[in-house]
């Protein structure tokens, strides 16, 4: 059943505009010496002002190195796989390769290209890292005057993307082996 | 025919049109301040020629006022591609960003904008029918707007100039109307004259106080302005009548209708607020000087900068009216309510004399 919402006529003080006028200027000038005056501007001038990035804001993916200063990628490819627009390319090292920076690591890749023309931010290759060694950080605004600029190799990509204080999965396991050797055994 | 009479008249006409234009384009950058401001937004603030950021203060200064903006805003429209879409029917489509321009710039020619400037009378055509060549130049302009709308062969642009000339004959005669009392009061036809009666009798708003709003409201419609721009209603018919155009020939759309305000606050300033007068300092009287020529030019453009203002102010107020109700409006409100400011006044006036 439909539903008539009486409406009050207007009367004639309002059928002349001019509440609505005084109405008006009344709010557009307020607004405009809190802008002019009261410094209440809603805009940011974002190449000088910058927002806060939040925590867990998913930026540019890039690689991270240990503690120790290591590589922690181990060119599984696994990243490689399951990104959807295929941004992300590695040369492995094949078997005269260069060795890894860790031990018990059993490669890293020689070269990691992220093309960040073809990257979406999604964050699967984070999310499908066994290493963690690739992460999605804070950096949203990637430019370039060029197409060739835009493709990150490694060393840009460790550079940019720092140390992580993370898990380190393979010495917990290096120094299990050691104290396994140095467990002493009655002979 | 003397020479000396067609020099100056050239010499004015130039200075008059770049002052025109030059204004158009700044009320322009008024229009995205003052917009910005009542929004709580900063408005254009970036644009500057590249040497500006070696000069100390000012050029910052001017750069965040956006005073670069309007020069950008023209180059860019230099630049832009000509291009005239496939569809269109290209005669009417090149002739009506003109039609459009035209009436709206020669319109000027009748209004004085000061007393003299050593021998010269400061106004181009010192008409004794300027109200009606007024009224006649101004009626124009919608042809170009229907042309435009006829010419786009596209829907939304043709209801735009629909809109337009359904708008323009409700409101021409109520502002038609609304004026013929100033003329009754004053006795003259010519707007010099009636600069100076408002000199010596003071300004013609405190004796016509309801023509100058119907005047005002009717000339937001005649100039398109919110809250009557339904020709160009950008939530309804998407650009409205140039919606096709791009480039100079949308900038001169744009400049018409900006010409058209300008326009209309000299024609305001000249009925209602006593044109180039003040009347205080001598400054109603026909200027002996040249300094107080340029005075009273200067009074002039301030006024019309105040009208203008109120134009681009109440864009930012108002939304748009209905169309019945901008209807409803013309026809039944301010065409019997000019008609009894005609009879009214013209009883008064015969009981006074």
């Amino acid at each position: 059943m439909a539903i008539v919402v009486n409406r009050r006529p207007l009367t004639f003080w309002e059928k002349l505009y001019l509440p609505a006028f005084i109405g008006g200027f009344k709010v557009t000038i307020r607004h405009a010496i809190g802008t002019l005056f009261g410094g209440k501007k809603v805009t940011m001038e974002y190449p000088e002002q910058k927002w806060a990035v939040p925590e867990g804001y998913r930026g540019a993916p890039y690689l991270v190195r240990d503690q120790e200063g290591n590589t922690k990628c181990v060119s599984c490819q696994l990243c490689e796989f399951v990104c959807p627009p295929k941004a992300i390319k590695i040369y492995p090292p094949g078997p005269a390769g260069q060795e890894a920076d860790r031990a018990n690591a059993e490669k890293m890749p020689d070269d990691f290209q992220i093309n960040f023309l073809r990257c979406i931010y999604c964050g699967l290759c984070q999310e499908v890292c066994p290493e963690e060694a690739i992460f999605l950080l804070k950096d949203y605004s990637i430019t370039g005057m060029t197409r060739e600029e835009l493709v990150f190799d490694k060393e840009k990509l460790l550079a940019l993307g720092g140390v992580h204080a993370g898990v380190e999965k393979w010495k917990h396991k290096q120094d299990e082996a050691r104290e396994q050797e140095n467990f002493p055994v009655k002979a | 025919m003397d020479w000396n009479f067609i020099i100056f008249s050239v010499v004015k006409i130039a200075i008059v049109i770049g002052a025109v234009q030059t204004f158009a384009a700044y009320a322009v950058l008024a229009e995205r301040k003052i917009s910005a401001w009542i929004q709580d937004r900063v408005g254009p603030n970036r644009v500057a020629p590249p040497f500006m950021k070696y000069v100390p203060i000012i050029g910052p200064a001017l750069t965040r006022w956006g005073i670069f903006q309007p020069l950008a805003d023209g180059l860019k429209f230099m630049l832009k591609e000509d291009f005239t879409p496939e569809s269109v029917r290209k005669a009417y489509f090149w002739l009506a960003p003109a039609v459009s321009v035209i009436p709206s710039t020669i319109v000027i020619a009748v209004i004085p904008f000061g007393s003299y400037l050593g021998h010269q009378k400061m106004v181009i055509a010192d008409l004794n029918v300027g109200i009606l060549y007024t009224f006649g130049v101004v009626s124009l302009g919608v042809y170009g707007i229907v042309l435009a709308g006829y010419a786009a062969n596209s829907k939304y642009p043709f209801l735009g100039g629909i809109r337009s000339s359904a708008q323009m004959i409700s409101y021409e005669i109520a502002m038609g109307m609304s004026v013929i009392p100033i003329f009754l009061i004053a006795s003259t036809l010519n707007l010099t004259n009636v600069v100076n009666w408002q000199s010596s009798h003071g300004w013609l708003i405190i004796y016509a106080p309801l023509s100058f709003i119907i005047f005002l409201v009717s000339s937001f419609a005649e100039t398109n302005r919110t809250p009557f721009d339904l020709p160009e209603a950008e939530t309804e018919l998407v650009g409205g009548y140039h919606t096709e155009y791009g480039s100079m020939k949308f900038a001169l759309f744009f400049l018409a209708e900006y010409s058209n305000m300008v326009a209309a606050s000299g024609m305001m300033v000249t009925l209602f607020f006593g044109g180039w007068t003040l009347p205080f300092w001598g400054l109603d009287q026909p200027a002996h000087s040249i300094a107080i020529g340029v005075a009273q030019i200067i009074i002039f453009i301030i006024k019309m900068a105040v009208l203008m203002t109120l134009f681009i102010w109440v864009r930012w107020m108002f939304p748009r009216f209905r169309y019945d109700q901008l209807m409803d409006l013309g026809w039944r409100k301010f065409v019997p309510l000019a008609l009894a400011n005609i009879l009214i006044t013209a009883i008064v006036l015969w009981a006074i004399s």
